[in-house]
């Protein structure tokens, strides 16, 4: 079946009722203060064996949707306006013994978190085999036939894997098990709810491709919501994509993302980076404002206050109608002036040019770094085993550039962070920032000149801030410390800073709670400026941010860049936004540096096999995306393990032999600059194709 | 004319939007107080917690105005029958002493030495456990057996020592029961420090040269203070409790002056006869206790909505 293609959901084509069908549904949160309508009316339609994607921005309702569908509000939401149809019937006019039936055995679901779906005291196979004897009354024997059956579907065929807890499974081998547990029963419907959001990029990618393959297999149909929407084609036919609780377009994946027809649509991919944006060429363009109080909608389009289209007369005063798209069936948008935007043209994929300007100092070089923790010590310091959480990183950044660094979870990147901002002592090797060593000092030993030009901007949102404190306060204090700025100048200080990070001077007085996420990073960001730094660290710095905020971060922290002519050290496991924002890159893995270099040397052969491998499980939201996919079989290796070769050898697909086990990779130079861990010689891997 | 804009457009649908930095007259801190007073409302334990104790406290604040008697003057006419009567509501005791005037006054002592003890507790338990979590290693461990050693000794034995060396005073009985208690404040302190020193703006602090004094007072214990003030709310009634097991033991404050605690210990032995004697000073150690339980779960319910 190809995308978009499927028969089941063209009109008239077919007598039997679609496996789920909602019709104008209305849902409702009753908190103190009131009734807050999270979807105002909703219809959409699954068809046998269809898989529908909702993407969204956090608040958008689509969880909440997965979750009314299977009656799972809890006690403050309720269904107040609608129909829920499940293989045509009513899901309201059920008892909660029919319900209880249908749940696991006909509808089945996958959460994002797989750890909190699994019981922890008990093994995966007893979990497994639960399934089909609670619902099908299956004996042991045949339930265990069954389990190792489906196990050998999410490719876990080892036989042993059903006696082991689920603590003693990596992640993406949890988030296979919740999948097989959610497939032995072979449901009508697999609802998805952010099954990959946890996962690494090269996890995902292989439980992606997973759930497509048993989808073919199971004919399931398939609910699948997703914040991402490079995710959403790799598994689904058709997709949703969610505003302010109401479907603002549907249609075929090549239909929405080839041709969108809603300004929120188009804004979405227009703010996304991809592997061919970066900020030299292709700007992104963030949405402007922030996703609007539920309160205060207005009775028209949810997006009028973000339209950058809106036309005030006709957009916010009456109820838009969701119409088909003309000359595209199957294609819906809620839109007034869809027909009128013209066709959206996607942004190129530039050709990478040549590094820009002169060649800059290096204001930072790291030498030969090494971090050993050391775990289980007793308390006088004894016994324990080590973890090689940096070993030997040799990278250098230029004056005013930004220099990426990009991996895995547990690839020892956060780590750098905190031996470079003095957070952590470096075990071995050097830092030097302008000349001056400063690996082996901590931050409290660092002279208040040197702790003024290393700064550091944090991953969360909710962490970054001290919700004790005003903005005034913690941009205020750290004008204070950093420049001895007095008190009364310092408050006028921070109305500028503010500004400097386009936020309103009067934010001043907020506590964090009443800044949304965007606005908490952008006070970080003012706070880590105060000192006027000539580095700063920033460690995921919009991995918690919706893409539509996330490029307006990014946007800004470029922006900085040119004009005080801050270094960025930029740390992200988003491919798509190092990419972006990235002059150097270094590709890490297992603390080691695989691969580094200029950004458009990095992200074209010669590739190290493990960029390679990343490169192609990055999703993107391209219908014709074309990339061929390397999934990495194989474990990682224990971080306390001592690895004498490369340590990728395990997953790696291109491995040679016992050389790669054995002896540690030789570095290769194919350019000034750019260094490649790897035995591979370098004519194959410049041979490899483009991905 | 000029044309609407969204704003216009759509402030005119749905009203004018909620304005985020209202100026009002009132001042902002003020607001802010009122609000929150205004939450404990929302919770129904809160709402009774609150009144119990305030109504307490009204009680101690006006006992000159409240109570019918001197608390210490006897009455020799009440003497033949002690048992409630027009002139004494709740009765006298053995002396003659009316009951209802004892309480009234009484409430002045419990809710004097119990919230300073309290206080004193939570003072030195706090920075007891700032230090422990924020230094960890050794820190962590001397003053972790330190407390250990504290809470394993048998508390009223050592109230008895203290007391009978030192003498029995309001001072020394808030001051033992401070030290007594702040191992256990530590305890909370130190696990939620050990929690906060971890988040973002902890290290955003010593990046800027912070000192860990200031680290732990301004960045690390206000964060805190939503289960410090429950546990102190329990903590309140343990120890009033615990002042009335100490009046009652007779190592409680020095008579004369009215003590719920004395005043039971005075009277147990004729609660065959005359059991209002002892029982009407008990429910007031109960309602207070009570109110203040009542307090700390509705203050943990409202924590856990946020």
């Amino acid at each position: 079946m190809t995308r978009g293609e499927s028969p089941a959901h063209k009109e008239g084509c077919s007598a039997a009722p679609p496996v789920l069908e909602l019709q104008d549904l209305a849902i409702s949160y009753f908190t103190r203060a009131g009734e807050l309508r999270v979807v105002p009316r909703l219809s959409v339609s699954l068809g046998h064996g269809e898989a529908l994607g909702l993407v969204g921005e956090s608040g958008c309702g689509k969880s909440t949707v997965a979750l009314a569908v299977v009656r799972y509000l809890g006690r403050a939401g309720r269904v107040v306006g609608g129909r829920i149809l499940f293989e045509g019937r009513d899901m309201a006019a059920m008892g909660a013994a029919e319900l209880s039936a249908l749940r696991g055995r006909r509808i089945a679901m996958v959460y994002q978190d797989p750890m909190a779906s699994l019981n922890p005291v008990m093994t995966v196979g007893r979990q497994l085999m639960e399934v089909p004897m609670a619902h099908e009354g299956l004996g042991r024997p045949d339930a265990r036939e069954r389990a190792l059956r489906m196990l050998d579907e999410v490719k876990l065929s080892d036989p042993a894997m059903l006696d082991r807890y689920p603590h003693q499974l990596s992640g993406g081998q949890q988030q296979r098990i919740v999948i097989a547990m959610a497939l032995i029963a072979e449901p009508a419907l697999l609802i998805l709810d952010e099954p990959t959001t946890g996962l690494d990029v090269t996890v995902e990618a292989a439980v992606l491709d997973l759930v497509r393959e048993l989808r073919r297999r199971h004919n399931s149909a398939i609910l699948y919501i997703s914040h991402n929407l490079g995710t959403v084609v790799r598994v689904c036919d058709r997709v949703g994509v969610m505003y302010g609780g109401e479907l603002v377009e549907e249609g075929a994946i090549r239909q929405v993302f080839g041709n969108p027809h809603h300004p929120y649509t188009r804004g979405l991919l227009d703010c996304l980076p991809t592997l061919g944006r970066d900020k030299h060429t292709a700007p992104l363009r963030p949405i402007p404002g922030q996703v609007g109080s539920l309160r205060a909608r207005p009775p028209g389009c949810g997006f009028a206050l973000r339209c950058t289209h809106v036309d005030p007369a006709r957009c916010v005063t009456v109820p838009i109608p969701v119409e088909p798209v003309a000359d595209d069936p199957g294609h819906r948008v809620q839109c007034l002036r869809a027909a009128e935007l013209g066709r959206w043209q996607r942004p190129r994929r530039v050709a990478p040019g040549t590094a820009a300007g002169p060649p800059q100092p290096i204001v930072l070089a790291v030498g030969g770094l090494r971090k050993v923790y050391r775990a289980g010590r007793g308390v006088l310091g004894g016994g324990g085993t080590l973890i090689r959480a940096l070993d030997d990183v040799r990278l250098s950044a230029p004056r005013g550039t930004t220099l990426a660094i990009v991996g895995e979870s547990g690839c020892g990147k956060s780590t750098l962070a905190r031996v470079l901002t003095g957070l952590e002592a470096a075990t071995a090797g050097s830092v030097t920032l302008d000349g001056e060593e400063i690996g082996n000092t901590l931050v409290d030993d660092r002279p208040i000149a040197l702790k003024r030009k290393l700064q550091m901007v944090f991953q969360n949102p909710d962490s970054t801030l001290n919700p004790s404190h005003t903005v005034g306060y913690a941009v205020g204090r750290a004008l204070r410390r950093l420049r001895g700025v007095p008190r009364e100048a310092a408050a006028r200080q921070v109305g500028r800073l503010l500004e400097v990070v386009k936020l309103a001077p009067e934010l001043a007085g907020h506590k964090p709670h009443q800044l949304s996420g965007g606005q908490k990073q952008r006070v970080a960001i003012a706070r880590a400026l105060a000192g006027d730094p000539e580095i700063v660290v920033a460690d995921e710095p919009v991995s918690a941010l919706d893409v539509s905020v996330q490029a307006a971060i990014v946007n800004l922290l470029s922006e900085l860049q040119r004009t005080r002519g801050v270094t960025l050290v930029f740390i992200s496991h988003d491919l798509s936004v190092v990419r972006y924002v990235a002059d150097h890159v270094a590709v890490m893995y297992l603390g080691r540096v695989a691969e580094v270099g200029p950004v458009e040397a990095v992200f074209a052969p010669p590739y190290h096999p493990y960029t390679e491998a990343l490169l192609s499980a990055v999703p993107v939201p391209d219908p014709d995306d074309q990339r061929s996919r390397i999934l990495l079989e194989g474990t990682l290796p224990s971080a306390t393990e001592v690895l004498r070769g490369c340590p990728f050898a395990t997953r790696c697909p291109r491995k040679l032999g016992p050389v790669c086990d054995e002896t540690p990779p030789p570095e290769q130079e194919p350019a000034r600059g750019h260094r490649i861990a790897c035995h591979i010689p370098l004519e194959e891997l410049s041979r490899l194709a483009r991905v | 004319m000029t044309p609407p804009t969204v704003e216009t457009a759509v402030e005119a649908a749905v009203g004018p939007a909620v304005e985020l930095s209202r100026a009002g007259r009132i001042p902002r801190r003020l607001r802010v107080w009122a609000r929150r007073v205004a939450r404990v409302v929302e919770s129904t334990p809160a709402t009774i917690g609150v009144a119990i104790v305030l109504a307490w406290v009204l009680v101690a604040l006006l006992a000159p105005v409240l109570a019918p008697y001197p608390p210490n003057t006897t009455d020799p006419l009440a003497l033949a029958s002690p048992t409630p009567s027009r002139a004494h509501w709740l009765g006298t005791d053995h002396h003659g002493r009316d009951i209802l005037s004892r309480i009234v006054w009484g409430a002045r002592t419990v809710l004097t030495v119990a919230p300073l003890a309290v206080l004193g507790a939570a003072a030195l338990g706090s920075l007891w456990g700032l230090s422990a979590g924020y230094y960890r290693g050794v820190v962590d461990l001397v003053l972790s057996r330190a407390s250990d050693i504290v809470l394993t000794f048998p508390v009223i034995i050592l109230y008895m020592i203290v007391l009978a060396t030192f003498g029995s005073s309001a001072l020394n009985i808030i001051l033992v029961l401070t030290v007594t208690k702040a191992p256990i404040i530590g305890r909370i302190v130190r696990g939620l420090t050990l929690d906060l020193r971890e988040r973002e703006y902890v290290a955003a602090a010593k990046l800027r040269g912070e000192s860990a004094l200031y680290v732990m007072l301004v960045e690390i214990l206000p964060n805190a203070r939503g289960p410090l003030l429950v546990d102190m709310c329990l903590r309140m009634g343990y120890t009033i409790v615990l002042i009335g097991a100490l009046g009652f033991l007779g190592i409680g404050l020095p008579p004369p002056d009215p003590d719920w605690g004395g005043m039971v210990r005075d009277t147990y032995g004729m609660m065959s006869v005359w059991p209002h004697m002892a029982l009407y000073p008990c429910a007031a150690i109960s309602s207070l206790v009570i109110g203040f339980n009542l307090l700390a779960v509705g203050l943990r319910e409202l924590a856990l909505r946020d």
